[in-house]
């Protein structure tokens, strides 16, 4: 399926100050964003996310690099010349208007008629179920409807890309879980590509067609959330997408040898030298004693879950490994501390990282 | 438990001396006002209740055109004070901090800090030169140190109106396809407008009640309420200056008011 790109970074760079203090907030970024996708930038505090949707917003100019929208060149377009509106952290509603004046703002500025003007401000109240509210100010608001208002604004002039920073970061988890849905929901009704922010990872995986991994100013990998989870190209996303375990390791033909001794199979792998292998907790199980490509293994801690147990072991060199396992009807997983296990990966699970 | 916190409420003797010291401040206003109803002649003497001291004061033709002159330069003052003051407050507020900066504050609020007689002879040589020079003698020189003078005042509560507000609106309505010009119009402006009107306000009351510069800088025949009613103490003091001065307090109560009203944090 050919795929549009709505927006593209080519090779951007951003450095704030200059000399010795210069802060490289983006290093080398290239990234192409699909029309229509729901793509959500995921990194730790401080990587360089609201930076690029800044470069994109055009509230900043790269040092290096460039920006583009639907082909062309925007790098130094300002951010009132672009079709691209943002859902920012902190609202920024103005709070000398009402609800639908605020709503309304962007197509006023772009000079629509009147009637339009209100109509659409009408359309975007009822898609964020906000028509009550339309004459109230904004600080009569709470947190959530002020949310609804932010998006609903941003939404009105049909941008070809709605940028989102951290929007529900604000909001309580019984909130936030619904305007997780709601997000979703205006993304598949109005089509527009949405670029969206979170430090959250379940968030990320949850919610996106597309996740970038960023940290410290570089994009480490661009995938769908099952390719950054199952298939994670190094260490750093490895461990800051869902929990993993990660065991030292050299090359053997055919697979790896763990410090037990124990040989995994890994497919495609060339070389020799020493490596690291992942595998995630759900995707290690206990085997029965003896079976081919069993692990021995001791268990050190059991913690119950719900719907699953933890289990936490150590391998005969002392390297730790968690396994997620399933809990039974009566919750019981028949393990007991210090007791002797035997382990098994679940074939092509277990992957090896670059660094 | 004992109060650990220090409290200076609790400090002997705090009670008795909050209410001398209020006392000094008010007690003496509360006098100048009664004795404008007084129907005598004299000012610490009071003889019978009447209006007669306002009504000889609002007749008097000297007391028409010093009003009339007060408030011509007050509100001449205050408009080109809080204009110039509003410019000053968006270019030291929005903005990254630059080099100078400190400088620039200090150079917009040194009429506070100057002795104010200082300014006033340094504009009478400097204005002195200028009636020589071009033999204007209007008010435009009384209008022109007003105006400097009370740059300052306007400035404070514009910029601290402009520091807390959120960048970031600025910013959306950027986004929102809002030229410069528009942002500042639509934006800007209209929520700085409290801070505006509060900082002309205060403006106008500082022109209002200045004496030392006025009464230097003044041609001949040009005085105001202030410089008026100082011309009076030299020679026989009657109840009317009381009365003036009741409605000079009047106004200035009012409009400081409004003022707290309106810089009053939530409004
Ligand atoms: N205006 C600025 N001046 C100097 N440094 C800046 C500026 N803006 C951002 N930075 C620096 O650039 C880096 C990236 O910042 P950015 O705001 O993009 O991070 P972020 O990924 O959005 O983080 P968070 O999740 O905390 O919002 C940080 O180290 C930050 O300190
Ligand atoms: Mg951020």
């Amino acid at each position: 399926m050919a795929q549009t790109i709505a927006v593209e970074a080519r090779n951007a760079v951003k450095e704030f100050g200059s000399g010795a203090s210069a802060v490289r907030a983006l290093d080398d970024v290239s990234i192409s964003i699909r029309e229509g996708e729901f793509f959500t930038l995921l990194g730790p505090s401080g990587c360089g996310k609201t930076t690029l949707l800044r470069l994109i917003a055009g509230f900043e100019m790269p040092s290096a690099g460039k920006i583009l929208l639907n082909g062309q060149d925007i790098t130094y377009l300002p951010p009132n010349r672009r079709p691209v509106n943002t859902v920012f952290q902190s609202y920024a509603l103005f709070p000398h208007l009402t609800v639908a004046q605020n709503i309304g703002f962007g197509l006023e500025m772009q000079g629509r008629p009147a009637s339009e003007v209100k109509a659409t401000a009408a359309r975007m109240l009822a898609l964020v179920k906000m028509e009550a509210f339309a004459n109230r100010k904004i600080g009569q608001l709470s947190g959530g409807q002020q949310q609804r208002v932010a998006l609903a604004r941003a939404l009105a002039p049909a941008p070809k890309v709605l940028l989102l920073d951290e929007p529900l970061s604000a909001l309580d988890l019984k909130l936030r879980k619904e305007m997780q849905i709601e997000l979703k929901r205006l993304q598949l009704e109005t089509g527009i590509t949405f670029v969206f922010v979170t430090h959250d990872q379940e968030e990320a995986l949850t919610m996106s067609d597309r996740v970038g991994v960023m940290s410290a100013g570089k994009l480490h990998q661009v995938g769908s959330p099952k390719d950054i989870y199952t298939r994670p190209v190094n260490r750093f996303v490895a461990s800051f997408i869902g929990e993993t375990n990660f065991l030292p390791a050299s090359k053997v033909p055919g697979g790896v040898q763990l410090g037990c001794g124990a040989v995994v199979e890994v497919a495609g792998l060339t070389g020799t030298g020493t490596t690291t292998l992942t595998v995630r907790p759900e995707q290690v199980r206990l085997a029965t004693q003896g079976e081919a490509g069993a692990i021995p293994a001791t268990v050190r801690n059991l913690v119950y879950f719900g719907t699953d147990t933890h289990c936490y072991l150590s391998l005969s060199d002392g390297a730790e490994v968690i396994a997620r396992l399933q809990s039974p009807s009566n919750g019981d997983v028949g393990l007991e501390t210090g007791q002797t296990v035997a382990l098994r990966l679940v074939q092509g699970a277990a992957q090896v990282l670059a660094d | 438990m004992a109060d650990r916190n220090f409290n200076a409420t609790r400090l002997p003797g705090f009670t008795p001396i909050a209410l001398i010291v209020f006392a000094l401040l008010y007690l003496p206003i509360v006098l100048l006002v009664a004795y404008s109803f007084s129907g005598g002649y004299s000012v610490s003497l009071f003889e019978g209740l009447t209006l007669e001291w306002y009504r000889k004061a609002w007749e008097n033709e000297a007391v028409q055109s010093a009003t009339l002159r007060s408030l011509t330069i007050a509100l001449s003052a205050s408009v080109i004070a809080t204009f110039c003051a509003t410019l000053a407050a968006l270019g030291t507020t929005r903005r990254k901090a630059f080099r100078g900066q400190t400088f620039i504050y200090v150079m917009i609020n040194q009429p506070l800090m100057v002795p104010e007689i200082v300014t006033a002879v340094a504009l009478l040589i400097f204005f002195a030169s200028i009636k020589v020079a071009t033999g204007y003698q209007g008010l435009g020189y009384l209008i022109a140190a007003h105006s400097a003078f009370c740059i300052p005042f306007a400035y404070l509560p514009i910029r601290a109106r402009l520091e807390g507000m959120d960048l970031s609106l600025e910013t959306a309505a950027a986004d929102l396809y809002a030229t410069p010009w528009q942002t500042f119009r639509r934006v800007t402006l209209p929520l700085l407008g409290p801070g505006i009107i509060a900082g002309a306000m205060l403006a106008f009351v500082i022109s209002l009640d200045d004496v030392v510069i006025t009464e230097f800088v003044k041609s001949g025949g040009q005085d105001t309420l202030p410089t008026y009613m100082m011309g009076q103490l030299r020679r026989v003091m009657t109840p009317e200056v009381n009365a003036i001065s009741s409605v000079l307090l009047a106004l200035t109560v009012l409009l400081l008011t409004a003022f707290f009203l309106l810089t009053r944090k939530n409004d």
